[in-house]
């Protein structure tokens, strides 16, 4: 018997105990010494090494006091009403354009960051921070259908968005995320867009098309990333997750599995920047460059097991982790991802009345059942 | 006779000035702030603007809010009215139990409140899901007949309990339910005993007493049982989110998702403060009630 686990993915355990509104605090009890003054670094759950804090202390003097944040939202929130302390932090592409858009992010001194060699000069010059003015990349993430390789019709694999957006093939067992911003540009890279050309005419095929997908019955329900675990669960067959959280559960479930559809996907990455205001701003590009150290990022990969931009890093891994399929997708698939660009405030407005409309268009409740 | 607060004016003051400066610091304040959001617009990414507006309730009462407001009033008028009625016959068997076993009683009743809602939801879904123990019992049963009569029920299909409305239903029901039964208790237990006796010594049955003489006396019990029950149900977020089907999304998801993904604080403060209208219409309502009810006594 399989009992549901709380989900533990970086996204979503403190935002279901809502704890993250208070921002649990990891500092000891400085305060018995004479009082050092420390880096504040506000960071994703489970998204750090286990050692990696205290090795950076006994490198360079400087402790390290970290907080949590559950969503990217929730960071814009914060430090859209100022800047209470932070010295980094680690916003997601888009909301890297849209902090740097708002003035909340300070220009990074390239010269102090001289760890930035280790980077996969791939991600040096990425659409949504050009030159990488504002952020340092951290890690990766890809967005795709997980599934499950005993319960696939025909044991075919579900390389198409088709399978989540346009079939019955999986009737009830299909989750889609519940990220409007996610889902819609999914569905329209399903239609063959980019995700970055949505107009009106788009989003009204896209509505179209998850409006008949929801009325017919067949999604189970939306997730708040925790796919994996509704997989593992045996609730659904195919599910739209991160590479990252399918491969952290197929470890313990081996017959799980991701596939980056067909027709594509969307990238995310996750960076290291300085909120404007950041009372240490030398410590924190020191503390950025420590976290691009060829070792320090191995450790940090080691456990978090997400894609590393970070070549040095990468090339101390073992195999299992190099060669992993699903935290390292094939390249001509990923050829054919694109970073989503911040839209502006209005069309993420838009985008999330879809859904509303989506869900709203899934039929009136209770009368039948209760 | 008890002392008019006018008779001890300073006491009376320094006593409730700290709970009227937390009223007023911690609850009138931010929500005033809010309320203040609901005539404004987004000022690009950052700041919000007090422009007076009325777009964005003119925009709440576009149909699809409406439509939301509709669900999420029958969902939580579904539920208030299922705790009633499991929960009357709940109060007034504690009503009944002796007295050793009352305070026992009352504390089952409240020892779901020891544990986080998020946990008891969670472990509802343990219970509820596809390999949850409902659908594992089950199979176990199915396996074994089958086993008997050589498979003569044919494959097992385990129950749809979870990720639908009557789950949203089922977790609100089993959430409130104590709330509905500890005015009930409170009521029924004032209720004075020698009138069923009466009633039942003049020839009433047991049904006619409870429709005629208990109800009508826990009337007060009955009208704050529901009022705090269904403003709870009706604001619901987490018990459809988590236990909810796609269509399952109550009115406390589209503001959550309006102050968070969608970053459009006016809009969402709007709903918010429809909710809270809302909430004060049922409160009135509710008054209303109960000063008729007690001139019928009176």
């Amino acid at each position: 018997m399989t009992f549901p686990k709380i989900p533990a993915s970086r996204r979503s355990i403190l935002q279901g105990l809502g704890a993250a509104a208070m921002g649990i605090s990891f500092g000891g009890l400085a305060g018995c010494e004479p009082a050092k003054k420390k880096l504040n670094f506000y960071n994703w759950d489970t998204y750090i090494g286990p050692t990696t804090l205290g090795d950076f202390e006994k490198a360079t003097g400087t402790p390290v006091n970290m907080s949590l944040f559950a969503s990217n939202d929730e960071l814009f929130a914060k430090l859209k009403a100022g800047n209470s302390g932070f010295d980094v932090i680690v916003p997601s592409n888009d909301f890297v354009e849209r902090m740097s858009q708002a003035n909340l992010l300070m220009p990074l001194d390239h010269a102090k960051i001289p760890n930035l060699k280790n980077v996969d000069p791939a991600f040096l010059n990425p659409p949504y921070d050009p030159g990488r003015k504002f952020s340092m990349p951290y890690t990766w993430l890809v967005l795709g259908i997980g599934y499950n390789t005993k319960t696939m019709k025909d044991g075919k694999i579900p390389d198409s968005w088709k399978y989540v957006f346009d079939s019955d093939t999986y009737a009830k067992k299909i989750a889609w995320l519940s990220e409007a911003g996610d889902l819609v540009r999914l569905a329209a890279k399903y239609l063959g867009h980019s995700v970055n050309a949505l107009d009106d005419k788009v989003l009204a095929d896209v509505e179209a098309l998850l409006t008949k997908q929801v009325k017919a019955g067949n999604i189970l329900r939306f997730h708040s990333d925790d796919g994996q675990d509704l997989l593992a669960g045996g609730d659904v067959d195919v599910v739209i997750e991160y590479n990252g959280d399918i491969a952290q559960k197929k470890a313990e479930m081996p017959e799980l599995d991701f596939v980056v559809p067909v027709e594509g996907s969307q990238f995310n990455a996750d960076t290291l920047a300085i909120p404007v205001g950041a009372p240490m701003p030398d410590e924190a590009h020191a503390f950025i460059n420590y976290l691009l150290d060829a070792k320090a990022g191995a450790a940090i990969s080691t456990e978090i097991k997400y894609p590393t931009p970070n070549l040095a890093a990468k090339a101390l891994m073992p195999d299992s982790y190099k060669n992993n399929p699903i935290i390292f997708p094939p390249a001509e698939a990923l050829a054919k991802c694109e970073y989503a660009a911040f839209a502006g405030a209005e069309m993420a407005q838009k985008m999330e009345e879809l859904i509303t409309r989506v869900r709203a268009a899934a039929g009136m409740p209770a009368e039948e059942e209760a | 006779m008890e002392q008019s607060w006018r008779q001890a004016k300073g006491l009376f003051l320094t006593l409730l000035s700290a709970p009227l400066f937390w009223l007023v610091v911690f609850f009138i304040a931010p929500l005033s702030i809010v309320w203040l959001y609901s005539f404004g617009q987004n000022d690009g990414l950052v700041d919000i603007a007090f422009t007076g507006t009325w777009s964005n309730y003119a925009h709440a009462f576009s149909p699809l809010y409406l439509n939301i407001f509709v669900k999420s009033f029958w969902i939580a008028g579904l539920t208030t009215f299922l705790c009633l009625v499991i929960g009357f016959p709940v109060a007034l068997a504690i009503t009944f139990a002796s007295d050793k076993l009352k305070p026992w009683l009352l504390l089952l009743v409240m020892l779901p409140f020891m544990t986080n809602l998020l946990i008891r939801t969670y472990a509802l879904i343990a219970v509820l899901r596809t390999k949850g123990l409902i659908n594992m019992g089950l199979e176990m049963v199915h396996n074994s007949v089958n086993g008997m009569t050589g498979g003569a029920l044919g494959v097992f299909e385990p129950l749809a309990l979870l990720n639908n409305n009557f789950a949203v239903v089922f977790g609100l029901v089993f959430v409130n339910l104590p709330f509905m039964i500890l005015p009930l208790y409170s009521a029924l237990d004032r209720l004075d005993k020698s009138l069923l006796e009466a009633s039942l010594d003049l020839g009433a049955g047991h049904i006619r007493t409870l429709f005629n003489v208990v109800i009508p006396m826990a009337g007060a019990g009955i009208a704050s049982g529901i009022l705090i029950t269904f403003i709870p149900a009706l604001g619901s977020y987490l018990t459809p989110d988590l236990l909810g089907g796609p269509d399952s999304q109550m009115i406390a998801n589209v503001i959550e998702s309006q102050f968070k993904r969608a970053n459009n604080w006016p809009f969402g403060a709007a709903l918010s403060f429809l909710l809270v209208y809302l909430t004060f219409i049922a409160i009135a309502v509710q008054g209303v009630l109960e000063a008729r009810a007690r001139k019928r006594v009176a």
